[in-house]
């Protein structure tokens, strides 16, 4: 690859943006460097306008509305069934009966139409319209990059899922890594996900009169995955006493509370009492105090800066960053007290991060993203994230607290499903997009010869298109 | 159809959206006459190479031209006789019950104005109606219906027109509104897609090269044991391969059928079958052409059979943005050319002829030493059934409808 400057340009747009769309190169080819600096400076640049979503626990309490209702029809309908039945005397056959009372109380609750897919699909349309928008996508993409390593699974919560990520992730992005911390830690989607409602000290009041305990889950993963890094050298007493410290994180249940259910709560009754040590330091019993400290202490641990660099660089950069980079980054973590926009911008400002070729797989969400965006069509989030889960990506559903993986290896063997969903939006989009077009104006002539030769001699518009969009020069970044 | 049941909701989800054949409905096009006639227009994009699929056998030049790629009356397998001098590619019996029948008729050495070669152009070209290609955004057939439209002779409560399939064909583009509907399954990537795609990654990404490589190969060991390997693993869709195309085909085009059929149904539509661009291993015998043209035999069937009783009140035009090079290339293919044919089925035709005026094969008979020349334009036999048949005034048809074609006279006798 040449180093033009509408090269230049085309590489920021893919490694740190959102991929070309009509215009975007030529936006900022005088100064592709100086664009993305620019990005992250605009005012509220990580957030998105959502006046008419419900915020994740008004979300949760509609859903858990809807739930209810449904119960209370089941039972009136399998009340009113047994009535007709009596009525009808005891000549109808028992197992009949019985069928006939399952499927009118299933009828009844399912006329309750269920709010949660609805809130989901509405979040999902407003984060493809924001990334669709953007005029290089490089904030949207921290936000898919922090939402990953913070993520939760809408299998578990899917009505909090897009509130989640606009109320704990977009506020931070270009904040401190501490306050993400906090924000992500105790918001109830993450409490719901990784388990910690039910989590009470043994020698917690409501633990002595439930005999029931701890749950680790949140505690390992905020230590493996969230900050320090797996194998830093936090031990197993370290993980049971940091749970303890966070008994009691928990949130309001929904059915006693129509105004407030959801909404997080420290719970005395669940606090495991005293004193706690945590890697190293002993914590004095402070109530939700304690665990907020932990927090604090390890977002400033240097252990967490490696491993919250090492992530940066291994998604926008290379599957094997470059050390140097790693260190120059974590660095500037732990000399500004985890500012990350300080850190984002030293990692746009090194030379690595524009010398090494884009030898980097996308991940199949950014590769539809760049796809729909050179298309310059818009999306419906319906079948968006139909087509990205198709791919292996399914939007806010990763199959492990640890998110997507971010390396070729796990995804190199889909492409023969990518070029089936290419193929699929080539004729959906044919009859209205010029393929020479899109190479020429849009991508600005940035791709190989091959390509653009390739593209030239197709049988028709939906080949020529379907091979742009599978071209090396859209699936790397 | 295996279409991947395993993984319903994302085939579903894909699926929901597109279309692959146009139609306009309007019931009735000509409801005073008594006649309730149907049209279907089929687009084969790609160029399909016309002496692959109608031989010129009787031309003393043919086999010269074409040596051991060139269909005969006594290759292996025969091609079926049409009369004294053309025959048809032998993939394609149900054309040749038809032709024999007098439902089928072959117009050979045709092709539209355009005379580059440019695929997108051509089809341009093809489905405008436009002399030249250039921005446009209506076609023939859609321009043809607000003809009849405005005079009054189309039944006023239909005026809505219909698409299946992913794409809206340009044809049946315009004013005249369009409705859509998908088939159940979706048409993969074709193995000509894949092919240059894993050319393009030899050329400039082996990484990519490698993984698509993984992909064909499972594909391939699918076909080979006679199984969808889709079910021996869960991740993978079907592979692609003649026998999807032809369900594929198949379904497409009798559904559409089946919709004109109805008496309150659309009565024109328009679908294109992608696939034809046969530059390396053309196969018209027994190979690739054969393979597609068999897949196109079959969807004609589909219709026939499916449009029931107003069979004979139907005219099927298939057609292509031009033809392929009169020699074989260097990759036992043929590259892009001029004139071709164009393949017309249904009752209401006047059948079982070839119409041609035969410019022969001789090297000085070729269009720039290369191409089958084209000595009919295609405009003229698609005018003359959209007179004969739809019955859409002349004048409509050199202006509208045709624009800039008032010296091309309609074919007249198609139809009737």
């Amino acid at each position: 690859m040449g180093h033009s400057a509408k090269a230049e340009a085309a590489l920021a747009l893919h490694r740190f943006g959102m991929g070309p769309r009509l215009g975007s190169i030529a936006a900022i080819e005088s100064d592709p460097r100086g664009a993305l600096l620019a990005e992250l400076d605009r005012p509220r640049a990580s957030e998105v306008a959502a006046p008419s979503l419900p915020t994740s626990t008004q979300a949760f309490r509609t859903v858990a509305d809807a739930n209810a209702e449904r119960q209370a029809r089941r039972i009136l309908a399998t009340r009113a069934q047994k009535g007709t039945q009596r009525a009808e005397g005891p000549s109808m056959a028992e197992g009949t009966g019985q069928a006939d009372t399952e499927m009118a109380a299933r009828m009844a609750a399912e006329a309750v139409p269920d709010p949660g897919r609805q809130i989901f699909m509405n979040e999902a349309q407003i984060r493809i319209n924001a990334a669709l928008a953007a005029e290089i996508g490089f904030a949207e993409r921290l936000v898919w990059f922090w939402s990953n390593h913070f993520c939760i699974s809408a299998d578990k919560i899917q009505s909090m899922s897009g509130a989640y990520e606009r109320e704990s992730i977009r506020p931070h992005v270009l904040g401190r890594f501490a306050d993400m911390l906090q924000a992500v830690e105790g918001h109830p989607a993450m409490l719901l996900y990784l388990d910690n409602t039910a989590s009470m000290g043994p020698n917690s009041v409501a633990g002595i009169n439930r005999t029931r305990g701890l749950n680790e889950n949140l505690a390992r993963e905020i230590l493996e995955l969230h900050t320090l890094g797996v194998r830093t050298g936090y031990t197993q007493d370290d993980v049971t006493s940091f749970a303890n410290v966070l008994t009691g994180w928990t949130l309001l249940p929904a059915g006693d509370n129509p105004e407030h259910g959801g909404e997080f709560i420290f719970n005395r009754r669940l606090h495991e009492p005293g004193p706690k040590k945590v890697v190293g330091k002993v914590y004095e019993d402070t109530g939700v105090e304690q665990g907020r400290a932990v927090l604090r202490d390890l977002a400033s641990h240097p252990s967490t800066a490696t491993h919250v660099a090492t992530k940066l660089v291994r998604h926008f950069i290379a599957d094997e960053p470059p050390p140097v980079l790693i260190e120059r980054l974590a660095r500037t973590f732990r000399d500004t007290a985890g500012d990350l926009k300080e850190v984002t911008k030293v990692l746009v400002s090194s030379p690595e991060a524009w010398a090494l070729p884009r030898g980097k797989l996308k991940r199949p969400s950014e590769w539809v993203i760049s796809m729909v965006r050179a298309a310059g069509t818009p999306a419906d989030a319906a079948r968006f994230t139909a087509g990205q889960a198709s791919l292996g990506e399914p939007l806010w559903r990763p199959p492990s607290p640890k998110g997507y993986a971010d390396d070729e290896a796990t995804w190199i063997d889909g492409m023969g499903q990518r070029l089936d969903v290419a193929n699929f939006f080539a004729e959906r989009v044919a009859s209205r997009i010029d393929p020479r077009f899109v190479m020429e104006t849009v991508l600005g002539s940035t791709v190989s010869a091959e390509t653009t030769q390739a593209v030239g001699r197709a049988e028709s518009r939906q080949q020529a298109l379907a091979l742009l969009f599978m071209s090396a020069e859209l699936q790397r970044r | 159809m295996t279409s991947c049941h395993h993984l319903p909701s994302r085939r579903e989800a894909l699926i929901g959206s597109g279309a692959l054949f146009a139609w306009t409905q309007m019931p009735k096009l000509a409801r005073a006459e008594g006649r309730d006639p149907r049209m279907l227009v089929i687009v084969l994009r790609g160029a399909l190479d016309g002496l692959g699929a109608v031989a010129p056998v009787g031309d003393p030049d043919w086999i010269g031209l074409r040596g051991d790629r060139a269909l005969a009356l006594d290759g292996k397998p025969p091609a079926l006789p049409l009369d004294s001098f053309f025959a048809l590619n032998p993939a394609m019996p149900n054309l040749h019950r038809l032709y024999k029948a007098r439902h089928a008729t072959i117009v050979h050495a045709t092709t539209t104005p355009y005379r580059e070669r440019s695929h997108f152009d051509g089809q341009d070209v093809l489905e405008s109606g436009l002399v030249r290609p250039g921005a446009v955004d209506t076609g023939w057939l859609n321009r043809a219906l607000l003809a009849l439209a405005s005079d009054g002779r189309v039944d006023p409560r239909g005026g809505r027109a219909m698409a299946v399939g992913p794409v809206t064909p340009l044809v049946v583009r315009g004013r005249a509104p369009v409705m859509s509907w998908a088939p159940q399954q979706m048409l993969p990537a074709s193995d000509d897609t894949q092919a240059r795609l894993l050319d393009l990654y030899r050329h400039t990404d082996p990484r990519l090269a490698a993984a698509l490589e993984g992909r064909l190969r499972l594909a391939a060991l699918g076909r080979a044991g006679g199984m969808d390997a889709s079910k021996g693993s869960p991740a993978q869709l079907p592979p692609p391969g003649i026998a999807r195309v032809r369900a594929y085909f198949a379904e497409a085009a009798g559904t559409a059928a089946r919709y004109l059929a109805r008496p309150d149904g659309p009565r024109v539509g328009a679908m294109g079958f992608v696939g034809w661009d046969t530059h390396v291993n053309e196969g018209a015998a027994s190979g690739q052409l054969a393979g597609l043209l068999g897949a196109l035999d079959g969807a004609l069937a589909a219709i026939e059979t499916n449009m029931g009783e107003s069979w004979r009140e139907t005219v099927v035009a298939v057609i292509t943005e031009f033809g392929r090079t009169a020699r074989i290339n260097g990759t036992d293919g043929t590259d892009h050319g001029t004139g071709t044919v164009a393949l017309l089925a249904g009752g209401a035709l006047r059948g079982g002829r070839v119409i041609a005026d035969w410019p022969g094969l001789k090297r000085t008979d070729l269009y720039e030493d290369r191409d089958l020349k084209a000595t009919i334009d295609l405009r003229a036999v698609l005018k003359g059934l959209l007179r004969d048949h739809l019955r859409v005034e002349e004048s409509a048809l050199a202006s509208s409808v045709f624009p800039g074609s008032a010296d091309v006279k309609p074919t007249a006798g198609l139809v009737g």
